[in-house]
C-alpha cells in the first residue's frame, strides 16, 4: 500500500488531497502516476502534465525513481515560494 | 569560538506569525566576534503581479516536508560557503499586502560568503521548498505560476560548481 498526497492546484483540480494505493511494490514513481490514472481516467489531464513535481517520502525526486510499500508519494504543481 | 555557540543562533522556522527582523538580526549579531558579515533578505507581499492587482495571498505547504527540503538547502550553503549562522522563516497562510513572507539571514567572518549564501538558499528555496501560492485579486483568486527566470537562477549556481 502507498499513500498518495496532491497539493496546491493539483489537489484543487482531482479535487482530492489523499488516496491509498494497492500496487506490486516496488515500482517506478511514473507506475505510481499511471495507475492513479487507471482508477481515475477523468484525472488523466492533470496528472499527465509534465511540469509536475514529485517526492518520494517527502524528498524530490524524478519519474524513474523506485517506490517501496508504505511510502509517501507526493504529487505538486512547480513549487512558488519565497 | 566552537560551532555550538553559532548552532543555538540557528533558526528554522515555517509559521502563521510575522516575524522582527530587527531580532532576527540582533540574534546573528550576539555574542559573536567572529563574524564581521550579516546579510539578509526580506520578501514582502507585493501588489501586482502577472499583470493584474493583488489583494493578498495564501501560502499553501507540505507540512511533512517543508522543513526537511529548507534544512537540505541550508546544510549545502554551509557545505559551499565559510558561514555561521543562518536564520530562515517563511510564513505560510493568508497574508495581505506589504506583510513579510520570507526572511534569510546569514553571518560570516568575510561579506562574500555571506552575500553570496543567502542569495544561493534564496534562490533555492524558490525552485525547491514545497510552498505555493495563490493570489487574490480583485478579478478573483489564482496559483501563482513558477517562472523560468527562478529556473535561470538556479541554473547559475550550478554552472558555478
Amino acid at each position: 500500500m502507498i499513500n498518495i498526497v496532491f497539493f496546491a492546484q493539483l489537489r484543487e483540480q482531482l479535487k482530492c488531497d489523499q488516496l491509498k494505493l494497492d500496487i506490486p511494490t516496488p515500482c517506478k514513481v511514473s507506475d505510481v502516476q499511471q495507475a492513479i490514472v487507471n482508477e481515475n481516467p477523468q484525472w488523466a489531464q492533470y496528472l499527465t502534465d509534465r511540469a509536475l513535481m514529485c517526492a518520494v517520502n517527502q524528498d524530490m525526486v524524478q519519474s524513474d525513481t523506485m517506490v517501496n510499500a508504505g511510502s509517501e508519494v507526493a504529487f505538486f504543481p512547480p513549487v512558488t515560494g519565497g | 569560538m566552537p560551532d555550538t555557540a553559532h548552532q543555538e543562533y540557528d533558526l528554522l522556522s515555517v509559521q502563521n506569525e510575522d516575524f522582527d527582523v530587527a531580532y532576527e538580526y540582533a540574534q546573528l549579531r550576539e555574542n559573536n566576534s567572529q563574524d564581521g558579515a550579516i546579510v539578509f533578505f526580506s520578501g514582502l507581499v507585493r501588489d501586482f503581479n502577472q499583470g493584474n492587482d493583488v489583494t493578498g495571498l495564501f501560502l499553501e505547504h507540505y507540512p511533512a516536508m517543508t522543513e526537511k527540503a529548507l534544512e537540505k538547502i541550508i546544510v549545502q550553503a554551509k557545505e559551499r560557503w565559510p558561514i555561521n549562522r543562518v536564520r530562515l522563516i517563511h510564513r505560510v497562510g493568508q497574508l495581505y499586502l506589504s506583510d513579510q513572507i520570507v526572511f534569510v539571514g546569514v553571518s560570516s567572518s568575510h561579506r562574500e560568503a555571506a552575500f553570496e549564501a543567502c542569495h544561493f538558499i534564496m534562490d533555492y528555496l524558490k525552485k525547491q521548498a514545497p510552498f505555493w501560492k495563490k493570489e487574490t485579486t480583485k478579478k478573483g483568486d489564482w496559483w501563482v505560476e513558477s517562472l523560468e527566470k527562478d529556473q535561470k537562477a538556479l541554473d547559475k549556481w550550478q554552472k558555478d560548481e
